[in-house]
């Protein structure tokens, strides 16, 4: 009721503003438009959603959106980026201020069930990690024991780090701070032995030590924080399309279809590639696109490896090791149904 | 024969002395202000040795071992000192936050129009006040409106529904004349039931409507800029809308709130006080986080609501609570005297006020109505919580990006915030002060 009266009023206020409603289908708005709205971080994670001092925009969040906009438009740049923060995130899709959220978000069953969202799959797999000294000469979290760690208060990570030190039978010892600077200050400081966080966010930390080459990050990762783009619920269509943009960038990989030799694999015998480039079979037309959708999204932004590469891969400051996020074929977890 | 004269009369005068060594210049200076008795040469020395303490790091922090140039990290990473370098590069989006790179002279406009009308304002003596003003408060604000947006609004209008006629501009300006024309007719029917002139009140309602029908039509002019969402707008820019946009309209808002809470009429009053009460009750950051995670989900499906329009309207209203709360002190400070002559006069209610009360009680709170601005321009910092990238949210996103992320480039960040706040602050500061005096030179 409240909620009635309250859409009457502000309905009349926008009157005057002149706002417009969202018509049909998502696809059908944002092909009327021009460009896709996508919600990135704005907080500037690195190698996730960043502007750059020009404000230009880079991450692999940001990549998918510019995929989205290759499928649809045939044209990266036609995506149009609003810098969102935590907080206001779910509700900025939620109220359609922006077509697809694209903003490191862990994917989580009360996230997907009760917030009117879809998950699209899973861009990268995060998880908790654990940085240490290279002069510690530790190289496993298992011979962590008696260590003081350092991390955030109120957050999952405390959490995650008593389960994990409990169930392994080790004792440690919490050196939790407010802020995020202040962890990594004491951690600098030789307060503590070891500082975790995700795994992503340490790799970010690191940089901003002193002499990041004297630290490491363990392999273990102790959680599970799948990052995923998500869409609104309700629109199946749109999600399928999200869904298809983030399976043609791993399929393309595993293909070997990348941003350079795309245009000479026209003419592979493949029938899977020849399926991929809308050389055989019409897979666009479904989802309200061109046959050769998965061709403009490679050929706007590359494959999978590639974005994972340009930004936070290991020739990138960031330099992560593709571990999880590998193909499956090539020991990750990463893995598309096929196209046919 | 008389004895010669014991009197003695000098025929020169003595040349002035020079005073004693330790009592003029530097040595006299120190000697009388800062070592007049044992305690305060001791409170002295202390002093002298905390702030030699204190303040030498930060002067190597952020001069000496400072790094002033540099293409990225690497330059930045081994030092201890401030990566001036950063700030350099990072300069621009500081100040325009995303805003394309190629309108940014857009801002650039706004900005020196802005200048061009404020330094005559400020300086007493300059002419044209009324007209400067009309500029200001009337001209500029569309001037700036639509350089930064782009303008070209495309009203559809919404009342009456698509089947009749489909969406266009010319539904729109229909529809506005119609509630125009249900306005005037209220007010007149208002002024006739209350035994006014009709006419009198009807010109001003209307003279308001086809201002705003004037505005609006500026607005939905193609002026053949690009248009710029809000979205992208960041850096001190933001900060200067939310502050400028709070600090105009919360003054005239916070007077007719300080009026209304003294007013003589029960609903009048109960409505300024509740109203009062309710925006000083609840911090900025609630309002903020409202405005903007509670409203889109009234809004109904499809509808948005430019974010940093709800921030402007959340920090206005705010500020007008507080102001008026300061400006009703001042009305409070007026003796009795004032407005029983002024009434004696034969002045009407809003004569009294705006020839005799308000001139006098607004001198009173000037530096209260500062203080006020001044925690509004601070306060601006807030917005980032709604995800707004003011000159602050702008500084700490960048300290993150790969390219210049070391020890000391979050560190360099706040201090160069800290010291564009504080020269702002100080120089709103000053100016009021310099107001106070100018303006107080009659009583004295």
């Amino acid at each position: 009721m409240n909620r009635k009266i309250a859409s009457i009023l502000i309905g009349a206020t926008m009157a005057l503003t002149g706002a417009t409603a969202a018509g049909a289908g998502t696809l059908e708005d944002v092909k009327a438009k021009g460009f896709l709205q996508c919600g990135a971080n704005g907080g500037n994670l690195i190698g996730f959603g960043a502007t750059d001092e020009k404000g230009e925009w880079s991450g692999i969040d940001v990549d998918f959106c510019r995929a989205m906009a290759s499928a649809i438009f045939n044209d990266p740049t036609k995506v149009k980026f609003t810098p969102l923060n935590a907080k206001e995130r779910f509700t900025a899709l939620q109220s359609g201020e922006v077509d697809v959220l694209s903003r490191n978000t862990t994917w989580t069953m009360s996230r997907d069930s009760s917030l009117g969202l879809q998950f699209v799959g899973v861009t990268y797999y995060d998880g908790q990690g654990f940085m240490v000294r290279k002069a510690l000469g530790v190289s496993s979290a298992l011979e962590l024991s008696g260590a003081k760690v350092c991390t955030q208060t109120g957050t999952t990570t405390e959490l995650n780090l008593a389960d994990y030190f409990r169930s392994h039978n080790m004792p440690y010892e919490v050196v939790a701070f407010e802020k995020n600077e202040e962890v990594l200050q004491a951690y600098e400081a030789g307060r503590c032995d070891a500082y975790t966080t995700d795994a992503s966010g340490l790799y970010a930390e690191r940089l901003k030590l002193t002499n990041p080459d004297e630290h490491m990050i363990l392999p273990e990762i102790i959680s599970k924080e799948p990052l995923g783009p998500a869409v609104r619920q309700g629109d199946d269509k749109w999600f399928t399309l999200a869904k298809w943009t983030l399976f043609a960038l791993l399929n393309a990989e595993e293909l070997g279809l990348t941003k350079a030799n795309i245009d000479e694999k026209k003419t592979s015998d493949n029938p899977e590639i020849k399926r991929f480039l809308g050389i055989e079979g019409n897979f666009g037309e479904p989802i309200g696109l061109p046959a050769d959708w998965a061709y403009n999204v490679i050929k706007g932004v590359g494959n999978y490896g590639e974005i994972f590469d340009a930004n936070i891969g290991p020739s990138t400051p960031l330099g992560i090791a593709r571990g999880l996020n590998n193909l499956w074929s090539k020991g990750g977890i990463q893995y598309a149904p096929p196209i046919r | 024969m008389n004895a010669p004269s014991q009197t003695f009369v000098s025929d020169v005068i003595i040349p002035a002395q020079a005073p004693p060594r330790n009592s003029v210049g530097i040595n006299g200076w120190m000697r009388k202000n800062l070592f007049s008795t044992p305690l305060n040469s001791i409170m002295t020395v202390i002093l002298v040795v905390f702030i030699v303490w204190a303040v030498t790091p930060f002067i190597r922090f952020t001069l000496i071992d400072a790094t002033w140039s540099g293409a990225d990290r690497q330059v930045c990473l081994q030092s201890s000192g401030a990566c001036w370098a950063y700030v350099k590069a990072y300069l621009p989006q500081f100040i325009y936050g995303r805003y394309p790179i190629g309108e940014r002279w857009r801002v650039d406009l706004v900005f020196w129009i802005l200048v061009i009308g404020m330094v005559p304002m400020l300086i007493p003596r300059a002419p044209f006040k009324r007209l400067n003003a009309i500029f200001l408060l009337g001209i500029f604000p569309v001037a700036a409106f639509i350089l930064l947006t782009g303008g070209h609004y495309q009203f559809a209008g919404r009342l009456i529904p698509n089947s009749i006629m489909p969406p266009s501009p010319l539904r729109f300006a229909i529809e506005f004349g119609i509630v125009s024309a249900v306005i005037l007719f209220f007010v007149g029917l208002f002024a006739w039931l209350s035994g006014r002139p009709i006419a009198g009140s009807g010109n001003v309602v209307g003279t308001i409507l086809a201002g705003i029908a004037a505005v609006l039509a500026l607005c939905s002019i193609d002026f053949g800029l690009v248009p710029v969402e809000t979205a992208n707008w960041g850096g001190l820019l933001v900060t200067l809308v939310v502050a400028i946009t709070g600090m105009i309209a919360s003054l005239p808002l916070g007077i007719l709130l300080a009026l209304g809470r003294r007013s003589e009429m029960p609903v009048v009053r109960l409505a300024s006080t509740i109203f009062i009460e309710v925006w000083r009750g609840v911090p900025l950051i609630t309002v903020l986080f409202m405005a903007s995670v509670m409203l889109p989900l009234f809004l109904p499906d499809g509808v948005t609501f430019d974010k940093l329009l709800r921030a402007l309207i959340g920090v206005a209203l705010f500020n007008a609570a507080y102001m008026a709360e300061t400006i009703r002190g001042g009305l409070q400070a007026i003796p009795r005297g004032q407005y029983e002559g002024a009434k004696a006069l034969g002045l009407g209610y809003w004569q009294m006020m705006r020839m005799i009360i308000l001139p006098q009680s607004l001198r009173i709170v000037i530096p209260g109505i500062v203080g006020s601005f001044i925690s509004l321009f601070k306060d601006t910092t807030l917005v980032i919580i709604i995800g707004l990238y003011d000159f602050l949210g702008q500084i700490q996103a960048s300290a993150n990006d790969a390219k210049w992320a070391s020890p000391v480039t979050g560190l360099t960040g706040y201090i160069f915030a800290a010291m564009v706040f504080w020269a702002f602050c100080f120089s709103m500061s000053r100016y009021a002060a310099f107001t106070e005096r100018r303006l107080d030179r009659g009583r004295r």
